[in-house]
């Protein structure tokens, strides 16, 4: 009995046109799209982007090639050499990340006992020849420069969850 | 109303250098040039609909970058397309591989000779309208069929085998849907189905009523027919990769594509002329009208692309079985209905 | 004179695709062909003025027969080798066949009623003159009987080629779409209220 409704209420197409209905009323919602270069989602201080590698606030560099982060580093992108500078501190020679090895763990944030390297909140990088996207010491430094007052900003905010 | 065609035909003459056969040639072509030119660029911005209305549903924006609101966007697609190499596979039939997607257009043209888009307004007012229509729209599985055999590759061949048979399953129930129609109408020219369907009731006396389960059954048959989801089994992107174009790139892969959004307009332009009374205005007192009908092949246009955004594809076997087991016995019966219901004037449809 | 070029162009066009049907290797070019000749032999037909006809054609058989020749013949894996080994063997029969056919035709057709003169010149018909009419009121009241009888006999054949074709040991174990589509929520899933159990 129940068969033989079922299969006249399958004739009315009832199922398909409450499908319709779902889609249809969905036509008309709120679009969520954000048009990307125009409207940007917020962002979060912990946010992971590109690198930079800090200065004191007197311009001394802090980063004191202790090499936990080439350690901990589970791409092997982070290489650092160092030698003795002339005033007898231990200093790097070399430090640099590889963006295309790199996978934004922010480990290297971590582990870093100075705040020297950190991730800042820039992503839209890009590279537009072989070896851009090698971060050297001096690109990193940089980098920090630029975004000094961002970075410090940002540790500010999240030094009481640390 | 001037006549802009012949306007043309008497200042060819007039030039007086052209020979007689060459100016009814010239006539013709305009004529299918004015029939052909919107078309395509129907198709070009069906294919801006598509990305736009499924965006919507899918709660997206859809392509808005190109252009004002993304409306050169099918522009921008047709140019890459066009500029793209066409790749011939090694081991492909080359003379074939080539000719599949003309194949696949051609006839998808060719149907709209007999289109009425007004009383008098049709290209080819032949007598034999409806069959024609059935004899070239059963000829555009052929495209499909040599593609997939030509191009030398499993997918595609898989592809066309699963188009082919289910086109040739569901010609058959939409062919007796249109003898329902025919039945009713007592013509096969298109015109005077159109001109049948007008009565005292609006929107009410044309065909849909009392053809209602032929209506359904026409519209999705034609959506199997299009290969459209929720039947598009041979493209099928998660299982054949893209089924008999799978080879195909630039401007073979465009023709194929034009090929299946023509294919979608005929089949809704179809619809509206047998079932929705084409050029009738459905609000009496209004005139009738071109726009009528356009507005009418829009809607089944627009329910093409809300099927698609809604419905999760058939399996193979479900296809078959809705075709052979399903419409084909109901499209059989109500033959018979509309015959006994022609045949005792059943009002007010059939009162005259 | 322009009706003559049409049809010199189709007459021209259909011999060479049947020519070409039984003389090219392979097996679906030839079908291919076979879809051209149709073709070509149904712009004959409009030219006669038989559209409904010439339609009929493409129709069943281009639109439908062919289709599933094509079918056929794409799914198998024809040797033609072995399709070729007793030619020489076969050739003196078929040929005796072949030229007993090709007298045949020819005595029929060279006939005193067969000859131009014969038949019975071409009606002008007026512009509004309906071949599909003409044709439906031929075949439903004259021809009615023999129409029915032809009808029967395909009916017959569907019959009888369904019957030596089916097997009703079901060799696949896909499930049936049918008994799949009428399953309910309530075929499958049972709510179930278990009772709390009490501690002792």
């Amino acid at each position: 009995m129940s068969a033989v409704a079922d299969y006249f209420k399958s004739l009315t197409l009832w199922e398909l046109v409450k499908g319709l209905k779902l889609t249809g009323t969905y036509l008309f919602d709120r679009k969520i799209t954000v048009q990307y270069p125009e409207e940007k989602t917020p962002m979060s201080p912990r946010f992971r982007g590109l690198h930079a590698l800090r200065r004191y606030p007197n311009g001394e560099e802090r980063c004191i090639a202790c090499k936990l982060c080439e350690a901990v580093c589970p791409a092997l992108a982070i290489t650092i050499e160092s030698e003795p500078r002339d005033d007898g501190t231990r200093r790097t020679t070399k430090y640099e990340i590889d963006l295309t090895k790199c996978i934004f763990c922010g480990f290297c944030e971590e582990s870093c006992p100075v705040d020297s390297i950190v991730e800042t909140r820039h992503f839209e990088y890009h590279g537009e020849k072989r070896g851009d996207l090698l971060m050297t010491k001096e690109k990193l430094l940089a980098n920090a420069e630029r975004f000094e007052a961002q970075i410090a900003a940002d540790r500010a905010t999240e030094a009481r969850y640390r | 109303m001037i006549n802009p065609f012949a306007l043309l035909q008497e200042q060819l003459t007039a030039l007086g250098f052209i020979p007689a056969p060459l100016v009814v040639v010239a006539v013709i072509v305009a004529k299918i040039l004015v029939i052909v030119l919107p078309l395509m660029g129907g198709v070009a911005y069906l294919t801006l609909a598509e990305r736009k209305v499924i965006g919507y549903i899918q709660v997206r924006l859809g392509p808005n970058r190109v252009g004002p609101k993304g409306l050169l966007q099918p522009i921008a697609d047709a140019l890459k397309l066009l500029t793209k190499e066409m790749v011939v596979p090694s081991g492909a039939s080359r003379f074939l591989f080539i000719i599949a997607p003309i194949l696949a257009l051609g006839p998808a043209l060719a149907a709209w000779a007999v289109i009425p888009f007004h009383s008098e307004v049709v290209l080819a007012d032949i007598n034999a309208g409806l069959l024609y229509l059935l004899a070239l729209t059963s000829l555009g599985v052929y495209g499909i069929i040599v593609a997939g055999w030509s191009s030398n590759s499993k997918y595609a061949f898989l592809g066309a085998m699963r188009s082919a048979a289910q086109i040739v399953s569901y010609e058959i129930a939409m062919g007796f849907a249109l003898v329902g129609v025919l039945v009713a109408a007592g013509s096969l020219n298109l015109g005077d189905i159109v001109a049948a369907q007008r009565g005292g009731l609006g929107p009410l006396s044309w065909f849909w009523v009392p053809l209602f389960p032929l209506f359904i059954i026409y519209f999705i048959s034609g959506v199997a027919e299009t290969n459209r989801a929720p039947f598009d089994v041979s493209e099928g992107e998660s299982e054949i990769v893209a089924g008999f174009h799978v080879e195909y790139a630039g401007m073979g892969f465009a023709l194929f594509f034009l090929a299946e959004y023509a294919n979608m307009i005929l089949i809704s332009a179809l619809t509206s002329v047998m079932f929705l009374g084409g050029w009738l205005s459905p609000i009496p007192g209004i005139p009738d009208g071109i726009h009528w009908f356009l507005a009418k092949t829009s809607f089944f246009l627009f329910l093409f692309l809300w099927f698609r955004a809604t419905f999760p594809r058939y399996r193979y076997d479900q296809i078959m079985r809705l075709g052979w087991k399903i419409f084909l016995p109901i499209t059989i019966v109500w033959i018979v209905v509309v015959a006994a219901m022609v045949v005792w004037k059943l009002p007010p449809w059939f009162a005259a | 004179m322009f009706e003559q070029v049409v049809f010199y162009t189709f007459a021209a066009v259909l011999t060479l695709a049947a020519g070409m049907v039984i003389t090219v290797r392979n097996p679906v070019h030839a079908a291919l062909f076979l879809v051209l000749a149709f073709f070509a032999s149904s712009g004959l037909w409009l030219l006669l003025e038989a559209e409904f006809l010439a339609i009929a054609l493409v129709l069943v058989y281009v639109g439908a027969v062919m289709v599933l020749f094509l079918f056929v013949v794409m799914m198998l894996d024809i040797n033609l080798t072995v399709l070729r080994e007793g030619f020489a063997r076969y050739l003196p029969i078929a040929g005796i066949a072949a030229v007993l056919m090709f007298v045949a035709v020819g005595s029929v057709l060279t006939q005193e009623k067969f000859t131009l003169a014969k038949t019975a010149a071409e009606v002008a018909h007026p512009a509004d003159y309906n071949n599909t009419r003409e044709l439906g009121l031929a075949l439903y009241t004259q021809y009615v009987w023999p129409f029915e009888i032809a009808a029967v006999l395909l009916l017959v054949a569907i019959i009888a080629a369904i019957a030596l074709t089916l097997r009703h040991t079901r060799q696949t174990k896909a499930p049936k779409p049918e008994k799949q589509v009428a399953v309910r929520r309530e075929d499958r899933v049972r709510l179930v209220k278990v009772e709390a159990e009490r501690q002792g």
